[in-house]
């Protein structure tokens, strides 16, 4: 890296009272959200601190705006941070000044001039219904953006649960034949899927971090979606896991349980067999989640969550150990607990000592293992898996 | 005479396209046409009633959380379920924090660029720029050399070539009228902006497990539970949480917001008399005061037509009708009819150009929103209608703040009815609600000392308890307006579900009679000093903080009753 680069940047932390010191420590944090070895740490800085910004365009389809949204409850770092120093957002049509003829001009002049060297983020599905007539900007059909767009980036961010999967617009009976971006646009070959219903602002700074640090994509899942957010289930990490072993649940809202924080499981919960990071990264920087709020997971982060996993208040059937369409109230606290190991041990598939960077060069040991993301034969599947698109 | 078309609208939400005759330097028409479409109503058709509010809520995610509750308060009202005072409180403490979240991000972020010219920020003199901030206000950053830190920030930002989401817009424009000092001091206040919502709405975080899209509503009540002795549970000390964030909120709205609003509408005072629109105002009113049946609502609901604040009307939801006339649905009985949404009777059917086109057909349909109306008159709803509705009611806080507003600015009442106007009735709503809220958060601390742990209603939850067939409709004041969702439930299902939220009423096409709606209207005569550049035509747009994802909708094409129901 040139030096004047790192001098911009050192004295552009230092006049924001940022020390070197400080800016590493955040550099480490990033380098231990991945289980990287703290020599990361080095990389990462000089990636952040390059002179010329990477460009970012964010496209906006049958969206509700709810990822942009969550993109501004970023805190670490903040979205200030990230549209003034990080990143170059040019083309965002929910923060961007310019409107209309202008805002097309900067979004053709990034696919124009930057082929093969930016960054497009999706969010919302893509209408396939009507020849496109269901969303339209500047006259031009979401499909038609989103192959001229996508196709000319060096990398594409499916950010949330309709972009990545159709989601919400693609619940039956799908109106207007919405399809996620994979779906939508074949043959993306560089093509992650952030889901959740909006997506997690932290999942997705660590996903770009990631991106522009190693110029490729974290290892994923079959459903292209980053292991590192999606490589466990709610229900492994949930803070209420000893009151399901223990056979203590919320049956009524309200009750003696229910504010003691017993598990969620009878009234609907679908943490089983939704694999997202929710219990442990939290959201609006670590301040709650759903269950530690007394709601039960709607499995936000699946494939087809809004057919699958629907009736949302219906308790799972099939989850190993209670046997297909059981009657919960049937079974007392001690089978709950038998059946209940069953589960760890039938469902969840340990990879052991698997890496989670198998394509680095680091030969540390990465503390954390990881595992499938398949849910336990039998249960509920979170979705259909994905059609095409893969790992760079 | 020149043609425009400005799409995409951005610094919105959703898709919003406008297209607008332009001679001798002002608007003489426009079209206002919505160009997504989801079928969001369509989808929640043979679903449980109880999750609805789940899908609905994804209706929006900038507005979240208003078509949970509106749909919430649609089934509770079928089904007959009545939540217990705390789930009241817990509701007016989530609703609140969303419009006074979604109001500062309106204003700062996406209306602000409007008014503020960024690159001129640049040659302001922090000195007095620190001058002009603590001549308006006591809060504390505020000195010079805070000034020079954002100016070196923003220099920083614009020498290394790559203005971003700034690029391409109209820094420069002569209808820009701050000085430098000014333009400095907003966007320093912009960035404040940023940390300002992010922190406030873990309020939602705390009582709704995450914001955008809480996930602590229930038909019949909140999934929150309330134990002053329990870890899990709302308790004493989340309430201390909570009221630093109340706290922090009212002071960031009284000591930045409501100053910068003040000083920067100083400036526009001519746009006191642009953009006033249809004249009409609708208020369903919303937070209830009490868990009775027609208890007070803080806001209270009304009409004013024709910008006469000497009556106020009384709102019957039955006088309610849609037009599909400019829109691409279809009625069985003809574009000429008018249907209320309990009868409502839609099929999309695009009938516009094929994509890519250049020019919509704005005397055929034109847009994915129906145009809702009154008596068959459009209303404007939002911030305006519901301060000039408590207004002319009398509501004490309200009254305060408007007179204050006026006599800082040297205006009558009548400068309400306008661009300038939308922008003061949104802020004064936010002061309003932040002092609202700790009167809501005192009452369920009492309600918790007093041992009411109550938050739902189990005695409607089972299906079973329900009529064979109900139809209910729930209404909500969301930040941008009257929102109203009906249902028709049937054999423990919905039948058929409808909403006609704000930005319909607002955005709307044309009606059967050739009503424009009220974006339409209130763009005639917006002056337009370079129809390449639509800087003035964004500015009345934006007034109105539009949000097209909520707007669009379809229904069934079944017909039925209408339903009485209660105002909640």
């Amino acid at each position: 890296m040139a030096e004047p680069t790192k001098n911009w940047f050192a004295r552009e932390m230092r006049r924001r009272g940022v020390s070197r010191r400080d800016f590493m420590s955040f550099c480490g944090g990033l380098a231990a959200y991945f289980s990287l070895p703290s020599s990361a740490a080095e990389k990462i800085a000089d990636s952040l601190s390059n002179a010329k910004k990477p460009i970012l365009v964010w496209l906006e389809f049958q969206d509700c705006a709810g990822n942009t949204e969550s993109f501004l409850r970023s805190g670490r770092p903040n979205v200030a941070e990230i549209i003034l120093e990080l990143l170059s957002v040019d083309y965002h049509e929910t923060i961007m000044a310019a409107a209309g003829k202008q805002a097309e001009a900067a979004l053709g002049g990034v696919v124009k001039d930057h082929a093969g060297s930016y960054i497009a983020i999706v969010e919302g599905s893509i209408p396939t219904g009507a020849d496109g007539a269901y969303c339209t900007i500047g006259g031009r059909s979401a499909l038609a953006i989103a192959r001229e767009v996508c196709g000319s980036a060096a990398a594409t961010i499916a950010i949330g649960t309709c972009a990545s999967f159709g989601g919400l617009p693609a619940a039956a009976p799908n109106p207007t034949g919405a399809l996620g971006v994979s779906d939508a646009v074949p043959g993306l070959k560089h093509l992650v899927n952030l889901p959740a219903c909006p997506t997690n602002p932290e999942n997705l700074v660590a996903l770009l971090t990631y991106y522009l640090t190693f110029k490729r994509w974290p290892e994923l899942d079959s459903y292209n979606r980053p292991l590192f957010a999606h490589g466990k289930s709610i229900h492994d990490n949930c803070e209420r896991r000893a009151h399901f072993d223990a056979g203590q649940y919320v049956e009524n809202w309200g009750d003696e349980g229910h504010r003691t924080g017993y598990c969620l499981y009878k009234v609907g919960c679908k943490g089983p067999v939704t694999f997202h990071n929710c219990p442990t990264v939290r959201w609006n920087e670590g301040t709650n989640w759903p269950i530690g709020c007394g709601h039960p997971c709607i499995g936000c982060s699946e494939a087809n969550f809004w057919d699958k996993m629907t009736p949302f208040y219906r308790h799972l059937e099939g989850v190993p150990g209670f046997g297909v369409a059981s009657d919960l109230d049937k079974f007392g606290a001690v089978a709950t607990v038998a059946t209940a190991g069953a589960f760890v041990a039938h469902g969840v598939v340990q990879l052991g000592r698997r890496t989670l960077f198998k394509n680095v060069v680091f030969k540390g040991d990465p503390s954390a293992s990881h595992e499938s993301r398949k849910p336990a034969p039998g249960a509920v599947p979170p979705n259909d898996g994905p059609k095409n698109g893969g790992t760079p | 005479m020149t043609h425009i078309v400005v799409d995409p609208v951005t610094r919105i939400e959703g898709h919003l396209r406008v297209e607008a005759e332009v001679d001798h330097g002002a608007v003489t028409d426009a079209w206002s046409s919505s160009t997504m479409f989801r079928g969001i109503e369509l989808i929640l058709k043979g679903r449980d009633p109880r999750d609805a509010w789940l899908f609905a809520q994804r209706i929006c995610g900038v507005c979240t959380t208003v078509h949970a509750i509106a749909s919430i308060r649609s089934v509770e009202n079928a089904i007959g379920a009545r939540p217990p005072p705390n789930a009241r409180l817990l509701r007016n403490l989530i609703q609140s924090a969303q419009a006074v979240q979604d109001h500062v991000v309106h204003f700062y972020h996406l209306h602000a660029l409007d008014w503020v010219d960024v690159v001129s920020a640049l040659s302001a003199d922090p000195a007095k720029t620190s001058s002009l901030a603590e001549s308006i206000s006591d809060w504390p950053l505020s000195s010079t050399k805070y000034f020079t830190g954002v100016k070196a920030r923003l220099k920083t930002f614009i020498d290394r070539g790559q203005l971003g989401p700034f690029a391409n817009a109209y820094w420069g424009h002569p209808a820009y009228r701050l000085p430098p000092e000014a333009n400095l001091m907003a966007v320093a206040h912009y960035l404040e902006a940023l940390d300002f919502q992010r922190e406030f709405i873990k309020l939602h975080a705390i009582l709704g497990g995450k914001n955008p899209h809480l996930q602590s509503f229930l038909v019949g009540g909140m999934a929150t539970p309330v134990d002053p002795d329990k870890q899990a549970s709302l308790n004493t000390g989340t309430i201390a949480k909570l009221r630093v964030l109340i706290n922090k909120a009212h002071d960031f709205v009284s000591r930045v917001y409501i100053p910068d609003v003040l000083a920067i509408a100083g400036f526009y005072k001519d746009w006191a008399g642009i953009g006033a629109g249809v004249g009409n105002y609708l208020v369903y009113g919303d937070y209830p005061d009490g868990d009775e049946p027609g208890a007070p609502l803080f806001f209270p609901s009304g009409i004013i037509r024709g910008r006469d604040i000497s009556k106020l009307e009384r709102v019957d939801p039955l006088r309610i009708t849609e037009s599909v006339k400019h829109a691409w649905y279809d009625y069985r009985g003809g574009d000429d009819t008018a249907l209320h949404p309990s009868q409502g009777e839609t099929q999309p059917h695009y009938t516009g150009p094929k994509p890519p086109f250049e020019r919509l057909d704005t005397n055929a349909k034109y847009s994915w929103l129906k145009s809702p109306r009154y008596d068959g008159q459009p209303m404007e709803v939002g911030p305006l209608s519901r301060m000039l509705v408590a207004y002319v009611s009398g509501h004490p806080q309200v009254k305060k703040h408007v007179d204050g507003a006026l006599s800082a600015l040297g205006v009558g009442p009548t400068a309400l009815f306008s661009t300038l106007g939308r922008i003061a009735a949104r802020a004064i709503e936010t002061i309003v609600l932040t002092e609202k809220m700790q009167s809501w958060l005192d009452e369920l601390g009492a309600n918790m000392a007093g041992g009411d742990l109550r938050i739902h209603d189990n005695s409607k939850w089972d299906p079973a308890t329900w009529p064979k067939e109900a139809f209910g409709a729930g209404f909500h004041e969301a930040p941008r307006g009257a929102l109203g969702h009906w249902v028709h439930i049937k054999d423990g299902v919905i039948a058929n579900y409808q909403c006609i939220v704000p930005s319909t009423w607002n955005a709307g096409p044309r009606d059967g009679a050739g009503l424009r709606g009220p974006y339409e209207a209130s763009l005639l005569g917006t002056p337009v000093h370079d129809p390449e550049q639509p800087l003035e035509i964004l500015r009345t747009l934006h007034s109105f903080d539009p949000c097209m994802a909520c707007g669009v909708h379809v229904v069934d094409v079944k017909r039925r009753e209408i339903v009485r129901v209660r105002m909640q």
